[in-house]
Formats: C-alpha cells, structure tokens, sequence
C-alpha cells in the first residue's frame, strides 16, 4: 500500500496548478478559522480580565449580574451575613467604578476605579514599582501598566493627576495578567477613597470578594448566600457568566461564529471544488487502475490520502501564519485582543478534517461510480 | 494446442424491456497459448464488449469464460481484481497513462498493486522500459512523450506483472501507420511467448499481417475466423475457418 500511497500523493504533488491551489485554499480556510477563534478567544480574556487579575475563589453579587462591569451594588449587612458563613475563610468588599482623569492638555480620559478593601488590599495586583504601603497615604493610587496606561499619559511614580476633581497621586505602579477589553486605564486605591472620590448610589459594595476555607465548602455558601437572595460564583463560573454575556448577548459571538462558518465553507468550497476538478481530470486513470486490477478499498485509501495530505499541510501553513499575524500584531498593538489557544487549533483542526472528508468524498463517489467498461469505450 | 481461455456462449445486452440492445448474442471464442488473437469488426459490432467480458471487466447475462481452468465469473469482485492483476496485462486505446508521473512510476503501478515494495518496483518497471527501447526516458513524466512512445510505456505498464494474457484494445488507432506496425511487430516478436497469448482489437487492416488468427465479429455476434497462415494449428493462409 505504501507504493501506492506515494503515487497518490506524486499523483497530486505532480499537478502543481492544483496541488498549490487545494493547499492555498485550506491554508487561507484555516488562516481565517484561526484568527476568528483566537480573536473570540482573545476578547473572551479580555473581557474577564478584572475577574483574572483580582483573583478572588469566589465573587459574591446580585443575581442579576451578567457581568463585572455592569455591578449592582450590594447592601453592607450582606458583607456581615457571607463572614458569618461555616466555611468562608475570609471576605471582603471590592468597589467597581469610573472616574474622569484631568490630561495636563486639559481633556479628559475616563478610567476603571477599583477599590480594595483597606485592610487586607485583597484582590491588588502584582506591584512591580514603587510601594505598596503608601496606599494608605492621602490620595494614594496605583497605576496599572497595560497597553491601556498610555491614555493617561503614562504617569511615573510621583505623578499627580486629577480623578473627579479630587487630587490623586501614583504611588506605585502594577502589571495585571490580563489587559482590558475596552480600552479603559485602570487606577487601584483603597476601598474607603474610592467610595469617597467617586459618585455614590445607596450602597457603594459592587461585589464581595471571599476565599472558602476549602472547595469542598462552595456548594454550602452558594446555597447560603441564594438563601438571602444573592448569589455566589466561583472564579470559573463568574467568567463563565462574563463570557456567556459576550457571546450570547452582544452579538459578537455571533458574528464570530459566523464569520469562522464563512471561512469554513470558503475553504471547503475552494478545497472540494480544486480536489474535484482534480479527480474528474483523472477519473478515466482511476478506471484504467481499477481494470488493471486495483480495488475500491486501494483507490478510496489513495484519494483520502491525497486529501488528507494537502490539507494537513494547508492546516500547518494556516496555523503558522495566523499564529505570526497574532505575534507581529501584538507587538505592534499591545491590546489586541487575540489569544492562540489549544482549543482554538482544535476546532480548525476538525473543520480541516471536515474539509478533508467532503473532498475526499466527492472524488470517491466519482472514482467508485467509473465501470473499467466505460474505460475501454472511450 | 492448449486452451488459455474459453469463452462460452456469452450473452450480453444492456439496457431493460423495450430499451433492451443486445452487444453480443451467444459468442465462443477459444485463444491459446502462445498466438496472436486478433477480433476485428465494425463499430457496434461488440469487440469491445466481448474483450471487456473475457477480461473479467464487464459481467456477462449469459454464458461462462473459463481462463486457467477457472470460471472468472464466479469470483467475487476482490478475486476478480486480484485475477486481473495477476493474469491479464492491459493496453486501453487512449493508453490512460498518469501524465505528470514519470514513464518509470507508470510502469510500476502494477507492481505497487501487488505490494510489491517501490525500490524493487522501479527496478523492474526499468528493466521493462529498457526492453521496449526508453531506458533514456525512464525518469521523463508521460507528458514529455510521443504518441508511439506512450503505447510502449503502456505495453511496458501491461508486462510487467507478467500476465499470462495481454489484452490491446484498438492499440494503433492513435499512431499512425508505420509506427503502429513497427509497435505490433515489436510486440509480437519480444513479448508472445509460449505461456502466453496476445489478444488484439482493431479494425485496423495494416496489421492484420502479424495476426496468427482473426475472429471477425458482426451484429454482436462471430461470422467467422480467419487463420493467417501462422496459426500454430496449421490452417490454411486467409480462409474462413468457421461461422457461427
């Protein structure tokens, strides 16, 4: 069989007009399918990137929050009812919200405020200038340093800036693991200032962060914290909410989906049309080998080789040149939003297979069809 | 004079009830070792059928063919496969090279279908080439040859798994006189052999002269055999042996 493979595949290599169009139609498929899925994947990051960056075992809400920006605040006794629950080890309020920056040319730029419960600063980022403990010194903030900084001006350590008119000062300056999705400049300081500085509803706790004292306690204050008539979410569940949110109900993964669909069927169309035409061009050689003596199982193995082939190869060029357009456009744009994922490689993966498959299929009906008479009649 | 194949009262019609034509209508035919056989007719006489059918290609709806002693109608169609492989060496009309493998790899085929491995192959299939005068163009693709070139890389693509029975179907309608003639004589004189017999359609006159006997066919049915004078039987030059 080994022969007879490597026929088919020279067979193929042979006719370069089409072995490089079925290759460039895989490879353009796979290219497209990559870049779509890993800019779904990079914007589903982003969109949970305040949830990765604090870090929280568990987030405390309103039932009906969808997603971390658009918080409903929480009453204070709620705070005193999750410390009172068997199994939580610690938790703590967090405040989400914006602020108007004052730019020295004299515009604004609207900023992401959080602020950390004063104690404990649980939920802070990695520190990589500066102090940590001059927080607690008047109008004390903490910069992060994401491709977003820059619409602030970038400030150094020292800096003062204007947040709501209030005086701000950076005193030290963080890197988050995951940058935002909207652009938005992020500004740490303590819980009781931002609720000072920034305008105010009722009650000013946007969540409540909470470390179980083991996992085995998180179904129990789940339950507990329903009873009340809120909820409890785990780190994984509560991005699952945020990215449900995005996909579901902006439209955008939608449109995503679709737009990878329409790649798909791009390459499945230039790919089956190429290999067809590959096959009817020589489906009369197909009839020849079957006279000589080749079986249906012997040519279905060298025509699902041949597809196999070229679209492996299309998925390895696919796969490589989406992967660079990702690198080279992230060290260009440092928030673009784009992530290569396992998943992302399987799912182009297995539309390839598809692809493979459908080509394959095509050209088999044919081949099978073709009677060694119909060879000899001409 | 010993039979290589029988072919017995084969009926073959194609289409059902009122559409139904019949390509043959009760043909036997009995080639042997070591002759030329040639079955020459008209258009729609059923050449082309009755090959197809003593080739183990074409089902017949009626009659048998026994090739080595062996129905080959009764095989399954992996046997049957495996009987073509083995015994019958073809030359289509259009030759139905792959045009963008080279001369070598075309001749080889056979051999990959036997599993053979592909150094081995190409060894042999080189040795063929060689034999029928294109060992220089052992490494050129299909494409780069001339019309009597490609017939010989098909002849070489038919001998190589050493067939007991080549099987030409219409092989000079493509090339013209001389080389058509220079192609049989060739084929007569280096591949006929004692183990074998060469089984010819044409309707090509030219060479009727290399034939050791001629089955004439007409309206699906064999009006008559001629012996050329070279029959191993003996026969007379050019009369008609037999009607049916």
């Amino acid at each position: 069989m080994k022969g007879l493979l490597k026929i088919a595949l020279k067979l193929l290599a042979n006719d370069r007009g089409k072995f490089f169009t079925l290759i460039l139609g895989v490879t353009f498929a796979v290219f497209l399918m990559n870049q779509m899925t890993s800019m779904f994947a990079g914007i589903m990051r982003k969109s949970t990137s305040n949830v990765i960056n604090i870090g929280a075992k568990m987030w405390v809400m309103d039932p009906s929050v969808e997603n971390d920006r658009s918080s409903i605040p929480l009453p204070d006794y709620v705070l005193d009812y999750v410390r009172s629950i068997k199994g939580v080890a610690m938790a703590v309020p967090i405040y989400f919200g914006s602020g108007l920056v004052k730019l020295p040319n004299g515009t604004y730029q609207g900023a992401n405020i959080i602020g950390l419960d004063d104690t404990t600063l649980f939920g802070r980022p990695p520190i990589i200038k500066g102090d940590l403990n001059k927080i607690y010194n008047s109008d004390a903030f903490i910069g992060v340093v994401d491709a977003d900084y820059k619409r602030i001006g970038s400030p150094g350590i020292g800096s003062v800036l204007s947040i709501n008119d209030h005086r701000a000062v950076i005193v030290a300056l963080a890197k988050p693991a995951s940058g935002g999705l909207f652009g938005t400049p992020t500004l740490y300081t303590t819980y009781t200032r931002a609720t000072q500085d920034l305008p105010q509803t009722r009650y000013s706790m946007s969540y409540i962060l909470l470390n179980p004292k083991s996992n085995a306690d998180v179904p129990y204050i789940q339950a507990q914290v329903k009873k009340l008539g809120y909820k409890a979410l785990t780190q994984k569940q509560f991005e699952k909410t945020i990215e449900n949110f995005y996909k579901y109900k902006t439209g955008m993964g939608t449109n995503i989906m679709i737009m990878t669909l329409i790649s798909f069927i791009v390459g499945l169309s230039i790919a089956g049309q190429t290999f067809y035409a590959f096959v009817l061009e020589n489906l009369e050689k197909f009839g020849a080998l079957k006279a000589i003596g080749a079986k249906k199982y012997e040519l279905m193995a060298m025509i699902l080789f041949q597809a196999s082939v070229t679209s492996f190869i299309g998925y390895g060029f696919g796969i490589m040149i989406s992967s660079l357009m990702i690198a080279i456009s992230k060290a260009r744009i440092p928030n673009y939003a784009a992530i290569v994922t396992y998943q992302n490689m399987l799912i182009a993966f297995l539309m390839v297979v598809v692809i493979a498959g459908f080509s394959s299929y095509i050209g088999i009906r044919k081949v099978l069809k073709i009677e060694p008479f119909d060879v000899f009649r001409g | 004079m010993k039979p290589i194949l029988e072919a017995k009262n084969i009926v073959k019609y194609f289409g059902e009830a009122e559409a139904k034509t019949y390509a043959l209508k009760g043909v036997n035919l009995t080639a042997y070792y070591g002759e030329v056989l040639y079955i020459v007719g008209p258009s729609g006489s059923g050449k082309t059928t009755l090959l197809s059918i003593i080739s183990g290609i074409l089902r017949p709806n009626e009659g048998t063919v026994t090739v080595k002693d062996k129905n080959i109608w009764q095989l399954k169609d992996d046997e049957l496969a495996d009987f073509r492989l083995n015994n019958i060496g073809f030359v289509f009309q259009d030759y139905h090279l792959f045009p963008k493998l080279t001369t070598t790899e075309n001749v080889s085929i056979p051999l990959f279908l036997k599993r053979q491995n592909w150094d081995e192959s190409l060894k042999e299939a080189k040795y063929y080439l060689e034999v029928m005068g294109l060992g220089s163009k052992a490494d050129l693709p299909v494409y780069k040859l001339s019309g009597g070139e490609q017939q010989r890389v098909a002849i070489a693509r038919a001998v190589v798994s050493k067939p007991d029975i080549l099987i030409f179907d219409e092989p000079t309608a493509s090339l013209d006189g001389e080389t058509g003639r220079q192609i049989i004589a060739f084929v007569k004189e280096h591949l006929l052999t004692q183990d074998r017999t060469i089984i010819i359609v044409t309707h090509d006159s030219r060479i009727f002269e290399y034939a050791n006997r001629i089955l004439h066919m007409e309206d699906g049915k064999l009006k008559s055999t001629t012996d050329n004078g070279k029959s191993l039987n003996g026969q007379k030059d050019n009369i008609q042996l037999e009607a049916q």
